[in-house]
């Protein structure tokens, strides 16, 4: 009697042990299934508008968008205004930020439970719960009002730019502090001056986590549309003057569907967003991995 | 004066009441010695006791810590440490550390100049493979790795490395060596070689080396430091220290009653 009971207890036991496997699996499908359905729904609505002509001509004007639904056809045009403003946008907002933001991640990890490197800490944690069209507005107020004196690159770059310091300030200091104390004491040990113990030393050995940060924060803000609606404004030409108002490709995507003529082409623009920002986080998740 | 403490003639280095603390918790407590010129000195004691802090004091390492406050006087060759520039004073003192460093992003004849090249000292090219030649000879690298400069440091094996730690702290000709238990992160075989390497090296240099190994206190070192909750407690001749220790405490660390 006794062996037949912990027979079927053990029954139970694996039932329990299976379904509960189960539900894992189911989880995490759910979990990933989102993307999945992005990913599938984009490149079934949008491959047939990619083409080379699509990454290098700039957005058609309404009219012709018309012209080419009633005829049936593709829509002429593509989104190199859009992309050439993302990607000038971008590098530019990296030019503000990175230095500033590599500056005072190095800042905490020297002053661990300082103060003022305590409150620069919080503020920067804080900083990253600020709602981007927020960022948008004191970009608008400082930049749009009183520097380029209307809707601008620059302006855009400026809001982006606030977006990223946090993450890259954070990633900073938590790769620093990963570094074991005794590479910065040998080097110092060495009679190397501190900012060449810094330069020399620390940033390359701690160089793809620094790298995984700034990727991650890049493809964190490549995809922003509200701060920029404040901001760059959107063009229909390639703009390169950042004084001048520029386009962006999640800038395009909500002007695409504002407009009954050329809603197909959001499916594209998205996917081309989509893979940009994929490839992003693909290389950033490289660098991580390459690390010890 | 404290009967125990062997007093040198024209020392290298003259330690004049020294005193750390970390904040208000004092590690070592005004000690007051001379270093001989040429020879091992070996610093021994339990953990805790501040032999490592000692060492580190010598190089003005402390001062990367703000909770740690050094008093007292160093001498090196009759100049007073605490006076000169760190970058000066480090360059006349290497230092080589428990666990084996070198630089991970650095090859290993990076590692051997990083001292110069990071210092920004312009040199021509044989001059800088002169020079990491000499000083991977000196620590007895040179054959093992000289048809592999360029791969990373951190490929080597761990004694190898910490010969390559020896090796970049020897680049820069120092008149002293500072060695905090270079070997207690390695097998007996490396640590023989660390040990003949460095008996060899006293002919160029003056070493200090900080061990809680008393057999290799006795192996390698001339004069020996016995330290005791921060106090100098006795100090002499390797020899006679290991043979008839003066002091009670000393004669109960070296016959295995505490330690």
């Amino acid at each position: 009697m006794q062996a037949l009971s912990e027979k079927e207890n053990i029954g139970f036991r694996i039932k329990k042990d299976r379904l509960f496997l189960w539900l894992v699996i189911v989880f995490s499908a759910i979990t990933v299934s989102p993307i999945l359905l992005i990913i599938f729904k984009l490149i079934e609505k949008g491959y047939r508008q990619l083409s080379f002509g699509f990454l290098v001509e700039r957005t058609p004007d309404t009219m012709q968008a018309m012209t080419a639904l009633n005829n049936h056809e593709l829509i002429p045009g593509g989104i190199a205004n859009g992309i050439a403003g993302t990607f000038l946008m971008v590098i530019m907002a990296s030019v503000i930020a990175i230095p500033v933001a590599v500056i005072t991640g190095v800042y905490l990890y020297e002053n661990q439970g300082k103060w003022l490197a305590n409150l620069v800490r919080n503020v920067s944690d804080i900083l990253q719960g600020v709602p981007s069209i927020v960022l948008g507005l004191i970009s608008y107020l400082w930049v749009v009002k009183h520097i380029t004196h209307g809707y601008s690159a620059l302006a855009g770059s400026v809001s982006l730019s606030i977006m990223m310091l946090p993450m890259i300030v954070r990633s900073t200091e938590e790769t620093l502090k990963m570094i074991p104390q005794t590479l910065k004491e040998a080097g110092l040990a060495l009679g190397i001056p501190y900012w060449r113990v810094l330069t020399g030393i620390l940033i390359p050995t701690g160089l793809s986590g620094l790298t995984t940060g700034i990727l991650l924060s890049i493809s964190r803000v490549i995809g922003e549309t509200a701060p920029l609606m404040l901001t760059a404004l959107g063009s229909s030409v390639i703009n390169m003057n950042i004084a001048k108002p520029t386009s962006a490709i999640p800038l395009l995507i909500w002007e695409f569907y504002n407009d009954p003529n050329m809603v197909d082409l959001i499916w594209s623009s998205s996917l081309l967003l989509m893979i940009i920002v994929l490839t992003f986080n693909l290389i950033s998740k490289q660098f991580a991995s390459s690390r010890k | 004066m404290n009967t125990n403490i062997l007093q040198i003639k024209d020392p290298i280095l003259s330690i004049e009441d020294l005193s750390v603390a970390y904040d208000k918790n004092v590690a070592v407590k005004n000690v007051s010695v001379g270093i001989k010129k040429n020879n091992v000195t070996a610093i021994m004691g339990p953990s805790g006791c501040g032999k490592s802090t000692l060492l580190r004091a010598l190089n003005r390492l402390h001062e990367l810590y703000e909770n740690i406050h050094t008093t007292g006087t160093v001498l090196l060759n009759g100049e007073d440490i605490f006076k000169m520039s760190p970058i000066k004073l480090r360059r006349k003192t290497g230092m080589v550390f428990q666990r084996p460093n070198p630089f991970p992003t650095m090859s290993i004849y990076d590692n051997v100049i990083a001292g110069y090249k990071l210092n920004g000292i312009s040199q021509k090219k044989a001059e800088r493979d002169e020079i990491v030649e000499r000083s991977l000879r000196d620590v007895a690298l040179w054959d093992e790795v000289k048809d592999s400069l360029t791969k990373k440091g951190t490929f080597l094996s761990g004694g190898q490395q910490q010969r390559l730690c020896i090796a970049r702290a020897l680049a820069f000709n120092p008149e002293i060596i500072l060695l905090d238990e270079p070997t207690s992160a390695l097998d007996p075989v490396a640590t023989s070689k660390i040990e003949d390497l460095l008996v060899t090296l006293k002919e160029q240099y003056t070493i200090i080396m900080v061990t809680h190994n008393m057999g290799q206190a006795a192996r390698i070192s001339d004069y020996s430091l016995f330290m005791y909750l921060g106090e100098l407690v006795e100090y002499g001749k390797t020899k006679h220290m290991f043979t008839t220790p003066q002091d009670r405490r000393t004669e109960e660390y070296l016959t295995g009653k505490f330690g």
